[in-house]
């Protein structure tokens, strides 16, 4: 039996999970939607796994969560390693492309920048109190012109003559979007704006006095979008490499992680029989009205978070 | 009947509740803690743009005017906060509220003889001495109370018994107000600092040290910025951060010389506001060898945003990494959590190569 890791990171808009062996090669990949549920995601995701991968020959030795949900499917299925998406990207992308020196990540409700230096971070930044410019943005206006947010690369790229989009906020750029639709912009013209506003967007907002240095990987579930590539060529002047495996960084990022902590938690796909709930209440006992969320593993709590102090304990 | 009330401020209710109690003959409410009720209502009173410690002040208000408070104390300066008592005080008025509200800093400037005539006014009987005396005796607590809190954020992190320090610091909160004059305060202090210093703790030799500047507000009311200090102290973190009350009170005056000139590569003029001092504190922080600096404020706090290009570049410049953190109502406190954990990890990284 080969020991191996189980990476998962679980954002807003999708979930991802990959194993990997002690030489971080990637035994098998699952990339699903979240639609808003983790623990169907979770359960759907480790099936996926399962039928990929072989139980008889490989051991799951230890298992990272990562992603805005990681508390959550950490404690669902007994993860011994939980780190949050920076510390994870900078790993999986360093493990891939040791001299990167700059991290362009845009997922579906964030965004963030890694500035590397000699393999180690040494600045960060991620958007705040905003999701302009993410994904979420850019299918939210996909639906509007009742596209495929798929197809948005290859139809930016068909633009001579892009349409000026205010990148600043996403309800003035809806509105231009909407004015510049009316005054008879093209389709391709007002798509290839989109990408670009993403793009200028990113380096106005989390990309704000940063030094971006070459090489610059861009990955997240944006980077499969040509367009938004394109875009920040031709704003930074620099190359920008997009990895195949740019949308499971994260994943393969705690994989990695997780295997260097050395830990076992008895994991096994036999969790995917278990019956997980959650709900929250209210704490009533103070002014402050804790919103707590429980946990339940077949109708036993198994955690609870949210609760501010020793009143509210549950 | 006198019932007297002022802004909820860190734990500095205590000194400001004792001062009033010796000058004023009536009732003082201490503020609630601040909770989310607070600041739902400030913020449905409030205008929507203005900065956050003016949403959590005028919930504080609403709170005590509730409790049947009919005096309002506010005060404050520096920057926009020296008028937030007069809009406040139309907003209250306008909600109908029969109250009395006193606005201790004239041209955006508390001095003690404002204070002084502010007070004369509730309370016509008060002398100046006593007032001089127990004033003093605020300040000294105050000092004393900045100077205990200065121990606990380097310590704290590595207490072997979990809410010792904070357990030991309530119990001196309650001695300090029951003090009977500087001799009773000076020796409780003093018995204070060595329980502080023999209460059990582990503090391996090479902790990381992380600096807080920023926005005063944020940087004292703990509600505000998420318990920031408390989740560093969880992450073994030794903290150090210099806004406190005395330090707003007296100390600034007396280091502006000293910031310019330490500053004087970087800033040539006053900021306003802690400005200047943010860019000297991130110079001092790199001096002493801190691993990261953390840069709070309200959403839309002007001084700190002039100021931040300025104390990127002296980043920059050192290397020393730095967050910002804005705050405003409902900001995602897991998103809060997120970023803390990875620029813990960043410096640690960052430490481990070195």
């Amino acid at each position: 039996m080969t020991d191996c890791y189980l990476g998962i990171d679980i954002g807003s808009i999708s979930t991802k999970g990959v194993i990997i062996d002690d030489e971080n090669n990637i035994i098998c990949s699952s990339y699903i939607e979240t639609n808003a549920n983790p623990i169907r995601a979770i359960k759907n995701l480790l099936k996926n796994l399962k039928n990929d991968f072989d139980t008889t020959k490989y051991h799951i030795k230890n298992v990272g969560t990562t992603g805005s949900a990681r508390k959550l499917i950490a404690t669902m299925i007994g993860a011994g390693t939980v780190k949050n998406e920076i510390t994870a990207h900078a790993m999986g992308t360093l493990s891939f492309f040791p001299d990167v020196r700059t991290i362009i990540e845009i997922g579906g409700q964030d965004s963030k920048i890694i500035i590397i230096e000699n393999g180690v971070v040494v600045d960060y930044g991620m958007n705040t109190l905003c999701a302009a410019g993410t994904g979420a943005f850019l299918s939210s206006q996909a639906k509007r012109l009742n596209l495929d947010v798929k197809d948005f690369g290859d139809i930016a790229l068909k633009s001579n003559n892009p349409a000026k989009i205010a990148a600043r906020c996403t309800v003035f750029a809806e509105s231009d979007l909407v004015h510049k639709a009316a005054s008879g912009y093209t389709t391709e013209d007002i798509v290839a704006g989109l990408v670009q506003s993403v793009a200028s967007n990113y380096l106005n907002n989390v990309g704000k006095g940063k030094k971006i240095v070459a090489p610059i990987i861009f990955q997240g579930g944006v980077s499969k979008n040509k367009g938004v590539q394109r875009a920040f060529e031709k704003i930074l002047g620099q190359d920008i490499i997009v990895s195949e495996n740019g949308h499971l960084m994260g994943a393969i990022g705690i994989a990695i992680i997780a295997r260097k902590e050395n830990k076992d938690c008895h994991f096994s796909f036999d969790i995917l029989n278990n019956n997980f709930a959650t709900y929250t209440k209210e704490c009533a006992k103070c002014p402050n009205n804790c919103e707590i969320v429980c946990i339940t593993k077949n109708n036993d709590l198994i955690d609870s978070w949210g609760n501010k102090c020793e009143n509210g304990l549950i | 009947m006198i019932k007297i009330s002022f802004p909820q401020l860190g734990d500095y209710s205590t000194p400001i509740a004792y001062l009033l109690t010796k000058c004023i003959d009536g009732e003082i409410i201490k503020p609630k803690p601040i909770t989310k009720k607070t600041i739902d209502l400030g913020c449905k009173y409030a205008p929507d743009s203005v900065c956050i410690p003016f949403k959590y002040n005028l919930g504080n208000f609403i709170e005590s005017l509730e409790m049947g408070c009919n005096y309002i104390i506010q005060a404050g300066g520096g920057c926009r906060y020296g008028y937030y008592g007069e809009v406040q005080e139309q907003i209250l008025k306008d909600l109908n509220y029969d109250f009395h509200f006193i606005n201790i800093s004239q041209n955006n400037r508390i001095t003690p003889k404002s204070l002084y005539k502010n007070l004369k006014e509730i309370n016509p009987k008060l002398h100046f001495m006593k007032f001089c005396y127990y004033g003093l005796i605020t300040l000294l607590m105050i000092e004393y109370m900045d100077n205990i809190d200065n121990y606990i954020r380097l310590n704290v992190g590595f207490e072997t018994e979990e809410k010792s320090f904070y357990n030991l610091k309530e119990k001196m909160l309650k001695d300090f107000s029951q003090n009977t004059g500087f001799i009773s305060l000076t020796k409780s202090f003093f018995s204070y600092k060595r329980k502080f210093k023999h209460l059990d703790k582990k503090i391996p030799k090479d902790c990381l040290k992380i600096g807080i500047i920023g926005e005063l507000y944020t940087s004292m009311e703990g509600y505000s910025n998420y318990y920031l200090e408390k989740e560093l102290g969880k992450m073994n973190v030794r903290v150090k951060r210099y806004t406190n009350a005395s330090y707003l009170l007296y100390k600034k005056k007396l280091h502006f010389r000293k910031m310019l000139y330490v500053a004087r590569k970087y800033v040539k003029y006053n900021l306003g506001a802690d400005g200047l001092d943010n860019v000297y504190r991130t110079i001092e922080l790199i001096k002493h060898g801190y691993d990261g600096i953390i840069h709070i404020k309200p959403f839309g706090c002007t001084p700190e945003i002039s100021a931040i290009p300025i104390i990127q570049r002296v980043c920059q410049d050192h290397k020393c990494p730095i967050m910002f953190l804005s705050f405003d109502y409902q900001t995602s406190e897991e998103g809060i959590k997120t970023r803390l954990e990875a620029f813990y990890e960043m410096i640690k990284e960052k430490r481990n190569v070195k």
